[in-house]
């Protein structure tokens, strides 16, 4: 077990690392993730005031649909990256990262003037990801909510799952299909204990957050703290596409729109070790000419892929497919090469 | 399924193990890292190891361990010259985690000083050292 964001959390079950990120990409993982944060908006301003506070256009949300964006501070550094759901057209919930919540939530009602009501209800709610191919069909054991309905980015709020009252969400950080599922903290434990009986049943299994690393690495999601902080952009980060420039204004918008027409100095870059070494978060990135490009922020194993990954920040000339970098792996240089797209990219959907 | 901590090897704070044998007067020391040194680990996924020839010093690092998770440095137990390198590791690291104390092995070190395996544990001695850290 580790601290965590004051969460006590297991890095591995007793399977290991890798058997979890395996049984996640061609089965099932579970995953207790509770230690995310939950914020309700609501009120009739409630979506106006998060458009304000996020760089994508939660307006062009409907009811029942999610997506996933940045928080900016007015110089464009992120705050957090979180998913917003819109439950009503007066209430959304915004998913942020555990170890950020009370950083976040200060962030939100500072900036959002009291504008609508922001409630944190991070210490009542229950959140467990339930991902991978068999996801689907484990789940729909047990519940009736008709799952292939509800596509990607989609949450049903009035669902019961084992005899429990639970919003189920098709979102996940694993790069596999999969869903969410919210439930009231109190109901967690059964919640748990019924989605590794459904899981067990498909040779799946519960992920620490070893796995979870390895698993959102090969899909390339960034983390925030390692890949993404307050100082750096979404720009910088190739979150560009959750940045919508046009329409209602948000924080960090004019110093984004700056960016983007003086160009980024620097772009978050996948590679893949091309001779044998780990990069790892901190780790210096050099050019082939063996000048100092940059830093790996995240970097480790791909179990999937059986190579070595990672992601740093290094100029733009570098960051185009085929670029030669090499990495000092403690004191020894060791070649990487960037790459483009997510490292590991999943199969279409499992038939049933 | 072998013992947690054998009783015929020493060990050290640093989780290492070493087996010492006699070799026509000269004595030979294998070194591993140990069962709970791999249960710390995990998964590992790259051993990185000196060369047959090279020297290894006392408490100095000697190589590295990957695992899926971290990096960890490799200590020696003894002072000497490496005369062979588990070099199966080098496609086969995850050796380590299964069989730590026999297939698992790291190098072979010639020891050209006897008297430090006075400052070594034994078996008991490192057992109680773990109960100490509250492991």
């Amino acid at each position: 077990m580790v601290e965590f964001g004051g969460w006590s959390m297991p890095v591995s079950y007793p399977g290991g690392i890798l058997d979890e990120h395996h049984a996640t990409r061609t089965s099932v993982g579970v995953f207790d993730v509770c230690h995310m944060g939950e914020f309700h908006f609501s009120g009739p301003r409630a979506g106006e005031t998060l458009r304000r506070l996020v760089t994508n256009d939660v307006l062009r949300l409907h009811d029942g649909r999610a997506l996933y964006t940045v928080a900016c501070r007015p110089a464009g550094g992120i705050v957090d990256d979180l998913i917003v759901y819109r439950l009503a057209a007066d209430h959304y919930v915004t998913v942020v990262n555990g170890a950020t919540t009370d950083k976040d939530l200060a962030w939100f009602v500072d900036n959002a003037g009291g504008a609508c009501d922001i409630r944190d209800a991070s210490a009542e709610t229950g959140l467990i990801a339930f991902q991978g191919p068999a996801a689907e069909r484990a789940l729909q054991t047990l519940t009736r909510t008709p799952l292939a309905g509800l596509t990607s980015f989609s949450l049903t709020v009035d669902a019961v799952v084992a005899g429990l009252r639970v919003w189920i969400a098709r979102t996940g950080y694993t790069g596999e299909d999969g869903f969410e599922l919210f439930c009231d903290a109190s109901d967690a434990p059964a919640l748990w204990d019924r989605l590794l009986e459904a899981a067990a049943t498909v040779a799946g299994k519960p992920v620490g957050l070893g796995a979870r690393d390895t698993l959102r690495l090969e899909a390339r999601l960034p983390l925030y703290g390692s890949d993404l902080d307050d100082d750096t952009t979404p720009l910088e980060a190739g979150l560009g596409w959750v940045v919508k420039m046009d329409g209602d204004d948000f924080i960090g918008r004019d110093a984004l729109r700056a960016q983007a027409a003086a160009g980024v100095t620097r772009k978050l870059s996948g590679f893949v070790m091309t001779a044998r070494g780990v990069a790892r978060h901190g780790y210096q990135i050099y050019d082939a000419a063996g000048e100092a490009a940059g830093q790996v922020t995240s970097g480790g194993p791909a179990p999937t892929l059986e190579k070595n990954i990672g992601m740093g920040y290094v100029p733009p000339r570098l960051a185009v497919a085929g670029s030669k970098l090499s990495i000092d792996c403690r004191g020894k240089r060791v070649d990487a090469e960037v790459v483009a797209g997510p490292f590991y990219k999943r199969s279409k959907k499992e038939k049933p | 399924m072998s013992a947690l901590y054998p009783d015929d090897l020493y060990y050290t704070k640093d989780h290492e193990w070493a087996r010492v044998e006699d070799r026509d007067g000269q004595k030979v020391a294998t070194i591993g890292v140990t069962r709970f040194a791999v249960e710390q680990l995990g998964d590992v996924t790259q051993v990185d190891l000196p060369k047959e020839g090279e020297s290894v010093k006392a408490a100095d690092v000697f190589g590295s361990v990957e695992s899926v998770k971290a990096v960890s440095d490799l200590f020696a137990p003894v002072t000497g010259k490496i005369v062979k390198v588990n070099s199966p590791l080098a496609d086969s690291p995850e050796y380590v985690n299964e069989d730590p104390y026999d297939e698992g092995w790291m190098i072979q070190v010639a020891l050209s000083n006897t008297k430090e395996l006075d400052a070594l544990l034994d078996a008991a001695a490192y057992q109680t050292f773990l109960a100490e850290q509250g492991e």
